[in-house]
């Protein structure tokens, strides 16, 4: 299985673990991803304004470049995700928009290329049950909380590959895995998005709630598709890392993945990360992190 | 042929688009009729008086109304002049009202153009109309009414009362429908129970009422003052006529079952008589419960019933009755909050909805009307109600208005803080809808008088954390969010129809919204009536609607049966189709094509045939009928092809 695959900005900075994690996996389930030659930034936000098409272009140009390639476009940022998956729809759905926006960039698109976010294809094209086959270093029933935030899956009729009210993909992922998926109620809450940048008290934060409510849940872990959510839930415990108290780290999906399916730290890239996942995972003997710090 | 043209100004919604002298002159020089007038309002008295002079005074043979659509005024016109003496299918009405001057409003001109070509078709047509008689049909002067709520019961008494005899069908093994599950009503408090108990006991013994319950419609056939319809009598397993209502066979039974009138709350047994006011009063046996069906022993209320009356092999049967009409009073359900994802799927059990609610608060109920959550049973502090849960909700739920929420909201939070005082009710409204009787004012103390706090806002999201219930909802008039760790949530999910709904219209042939609910034959005119002559509507089968407004629309569809009931006969109109038996090949196509069942083959003489009454008249047979052997009365082939060339 082939497909092309937007990486998008964030994967090349600061979430690389993401990224290295992702293609690792994926060569080893027999997935490959080939990288666009040519993309741009996704957009970081679809415009909401009606009147203001403007912010389709970056992402067109990405999704003409796609089409041209001819095969299915996988991402992996919750945001890339959402963007592209909802740009697409504004141009296969909306004459105006595509007559302005295509006439613009210079290029015949018409809406009409298959966007998959790779837990699609970990679902639907491998199946969780041929995955789970291929794990050498299983999570042994080590406690995790999937954390989807607002852009995966919503809004459902044009993103949504699950409920968006009580999802249950990354939790059958995190079973395949032999992980204990942890449920918890902010589960599909925002993170706070960019307000965390705001100067101010970073516990009154709704990133707060969501790592304390995992917390008390008995998580030991959080996993997450989006860059932005990561470095939200992450940042918020930077304090109490710094004081010793117990932080619960943030990884991707795809690092869980990484790790069960046998691969180091080179592949996993967790040194950018504020609370460190190597010593949790180490300590519960779990997912195989040997020289992950 | 003198034809007379009358032409309606409708006010200005004709009169203000289409250029009515033009339209005037132009058919007076061009189509040869008698008389051209017109009128500011044809409907009118004056505006009748006008045709009827003029059909005397003119001696006309014909009449042409160009107004409305037909399926407003044409009785109107058509009773005008048969007062004037001339055949009422003789009159055609010609609509250049909602076919022409409503929609081509920004185009006058060429609305004008177009009303003439309309009434010139129909003077065409006119010209060749025959003098037809409306057929004659007998009555059978019983009704039927589906459905034993509030609503089905009123409808049934009253037409009992009046002397009628009725069969009054209800599909659970006994009568008073949701009403039976109501602690208090609004807006005066007034226990529930109190007032349908006499009620159902006057149902359950009136000399002119029949009433099968526990029993279902199986068929229906026929039409308006003669239908056919079987009744399914599910099996009791109980012989009533025997048992003497003891309950001792229920003291006995080792099977426990979640109650269904109790909606889960509390527990009842496999042989069960629903509660203990329930009319009537006999037990029931669950097939899928009890051990004996299940397991194949048991037998314990067989053995203690000390007359007899269990029979474990009795079986469904099937009763026909022949009645002249039918009230449909089927009532709703509850969206199911199992369904709403952002409350949590129905999975937290202290999260209810409102017949929960009123169970939990009647002093029959699970907990003998002390409110206790379904959780722990503990008292809760803090209540939050959330209104509009799937109704006015265009994205995830219906668009409509469910209409008795917002009253019985405030019956609830009120009802909550009388029983604990110290306890703080909360509401999430979008606004509120107080319209009726004593209605606001009950708002009034709910928010006034009695400390209960209303938010105006939504909310996002409910959830169970650390045994509480949080809530994530907003204030609009202060622009805050809002967040409450309640002990219990409250939904007021929207009504919908009751289950099995769509199927039983299916049955008798009557149309519903495209959320379920029954159409009715005009919204502000015609109310209680179904499109299909002889069947009536009421309660919330209809839509949405409170206990008075269910007791009034019941009331008025008996007496719509009753005046169908007045005469032994009725008339239909002959505007319907005819074979012609020289030409028919006896195909059969329009047997097919006929939607009403007005149309079966005669394969002896192998001819189609029509059923007079059933017909219609919409002229799909006569489309269909590939050798033109059926034609419709006063709409035959050569009246529209004399149509068209009048057109063109």
């Amino acid at each position: 299985m082939v497909y092309s695959y937007f990486p998008g900005c964030t994967l090349r900075a600061k979430a690389k673990g993401f990224d290295s994690s992702a293609l690792a996996s994926c060569k080893v389930l027999g997935v490959y991803l080939e990288e666009l030659e040519e993309w741009q930034c996704c957009g970081a936000t679809f415009p909401l304004q009606i009147d203001n098409s403007f912010p389709l272009v970056s992402p067109a140009r990405t999704l003409a470049a796609a089409k041209k390639a001819g095969r299915k476009l996988t991402t992996l940022c919750s945001a890339c995700y959402n963007v592209l998956k909802r740009t697409n729809h504004v141009l296969r759905e909306d004459l105006d928009k595509r007559n302005k926006v295509c006439t613009f960039i210079e290029e015949d698109y018409f809406g009409d290329l298959e966007i998959l976010h790779l837990l699609e294809i970990l679902r639907d094209e491998i199946g969780f049950a041929s995955l789970a086959e291929k794990i050498v270093k299983p999570f042994s029933g080590f406690p995790v909380a999937a954390y989807y935030g607002c852009l995966l899956l919503r809004p459902p009729e044009e993103v949504g590959f699950d409920d968006p009210e009580a999802p249950r993909i990354l939790e059958d992922l995190l079973f395949a895995l032999g992980c204990s998926p942890v449920d918890h109620p902010y589960k599909t809450e925002c993170c706070g998005s960019y307000v965390v940048l705001q100067p101010g008290e970073p516990t009154a934060s709704p990133s707060r709630l969501i790592v304390e409510s995992a917390k008390s849940r008995g998580a030991r872990a959080i996993v997450t598709s989006c860059p932005l959510c990561q470095f939200n839930l992450d940042y918020v415990q930077s304090g109490d890392v710094e004081r010793g108290e117990n932080a619960v780290p943030v990884v991707y999906f795809t690092q869980l993945l990484a790790m069960a399916l046998g691969f180091g730290e080179e592949v996993l890239q967790f040194d950018g990360h504020l609370v460190p996942p190597g010593p949790v995972f180490r300590s519960a003997g779990v997912g195989g992190c040997e020289g992950a710090t | 042929m003198k034809i007379g043209v009358f032409v309606c100004h409708c006010g200005l919604n004709i009169g203000g688009v289409v250029d009515i002298p033009g339209v005037m002159e132009e058919i007076s020089r061009h189509d040869n009729p008698g008389f051209v007038t017109d009128y500011r309002y044809m409907c009118s008295d004056p505006g009748q008086m006008r045709i009827k002079d003029a059909i005397r005074d003119m001696s006309l043979d014909s009449v042409v109304v160009a107004a409305c659509s037909p399926a407003m005024h044409e009785t109107t016109f058509r009773r005008t002049v048969e007062a004037a003496g001339l055949n009422p299918f003789r009159c055609e009405i010609a609509n250049i009202r909602e076919q022409c001057s409503w929609p081509h409003r920004d185009e006058p001109e060429k609305a004008t153009e177009k009303a003439l070509e309309i009434i010139r078709a129909s003077v065409e047509k006119v010209r060749k109309n025959q003098a037809l008689s409306p057929l004659s049909v007998p009555v059978t002067g019983e009704a039927l009414v589906i459905g034993a709520g509030i609503a089905g019961m009123q409808a049934a008494l009253d037409i009992a009362d009046a002397g009628c005899e009725v069969t009054l069908v209800e599909r659970l093994p006994y009568i008073g429908g949701h009403m039976a599950q109501l602690s208090e009503t609004f807006p005066t408090l007034d226990c529930s129970q109190c007032i349908l108990t006499p009620k159902s006991s006057e149902v359950g013994s009136h000399p002119k009422i029949d009433l099968f319950t526990n029993s279902e419609i199986h068929a229906v056939s026929g039409y308006v003052g003669n239908f056919d319809v079987t009744i399914r009598r599910k099996a009791t397993y109980v012989n009533w006529d025997v048992c003497n209502g003891c309950g001792l066979c229920m003291e006995k039974c080792p099977q426990k079952i979640e109650s269904g009138f109790e909606l889960g709350l509390a527990t009842t047994k496999a042989i069960s008589i629903a509660f203990p006011q329930a009319v009537p009063n006999r037990p029931v046996i669950n097939p899928e419960a009890c051990r004996h069906f299940t397991q194949g022993k048991c037998g314990v209320c067989e053995k203690v019933c000390p007359v007899g009356a269990i029979n474990f092999e009795q079986e469904d049967t099937f009763i026909d009755r022949k009645v002249g009409a039918v009230v449909v009073a089927t009532g709703y359900d509850l969206h199911p909050k199992t369904e709403v994802g952002e409350y949590g799927y129905g999975v937290f059990s202290d999260v209810i909805d409102g017949l929960e609610f009123e169970r939990l608060n009647s002093a029959s109920g699970p907990t003998q009307g002390e409110i206790r959550r379904p959780s722990d049973g503990k008292t809760p502090k803090e209540v939050v109600f959330i209104q509009c849960v799937g109704s006015r909700d265009q994205e995830n739920g219906y668009p409509y208005c469910s209409k008795i929420c917002c009253m019985y909201t405030a019956k609830h939070a009120r009802l909550y803080k009388h029983k604990v005082p110290d306890g703080q009710p909360y509401v999430f409204y979008m606004d509120i809808r107080a319209g009726g009787k004593g209605y606001e004012e009950f708002v009034q103390r709910a928010t006034e008088e009695e400390g209960v706090l209303y938010l105006r806002g939504r909310v996002s999201r409910v959830f169970e954390e650390d045994g509480k219930i949080t809530v994530f909802g907003v204030d609009t008039l202060s622009n805050k969010k809002v967040e409450i760790r309640a002990d219990m949530v409250v939904l007021a999910t929207a009504i919908v129809p009751s289950r099995g709904q769509t199927e039983l219209c299916r049955l008798l042939k009557i149309s519903t919204d495209e959320w379920g609910f029954l159409s009715e034959a005009h919204p502000k005119l015609r109310p209680v009536e179904s499109l299909t002559r002889g069947i009536y509507i009421a309660g919330c089968a209809q839509a949405p609607k409170d206990i008075p407004d269910s007791v009034t629309q019941a009331g008025s569809a008996a007496a719509k049966v009753l005046a169908l009931f007045s005469s032994d006969t009725l008339s239909h109109s002959p505007e319907i189709a005819v074979v012609d038996e020289e030409l028919c090949t006896g195909c059969g196509l329009c047997v097919e094509a006929c939607a009403y069942d007005a149309r079966t083959l005669d394969i002896r003489r192998r001819l189609a045939v029509v059923n007079e009454v059933l017909c219609e008249g919409c002229g799909a047979c006569q489309v269909a009928c590939p050798s033109g052997a059926t034609c419709q009365r006063n709409m035959e082939l050569s009246q529209v092809m004399s149509m068209i060339d009048a057109v063109i």
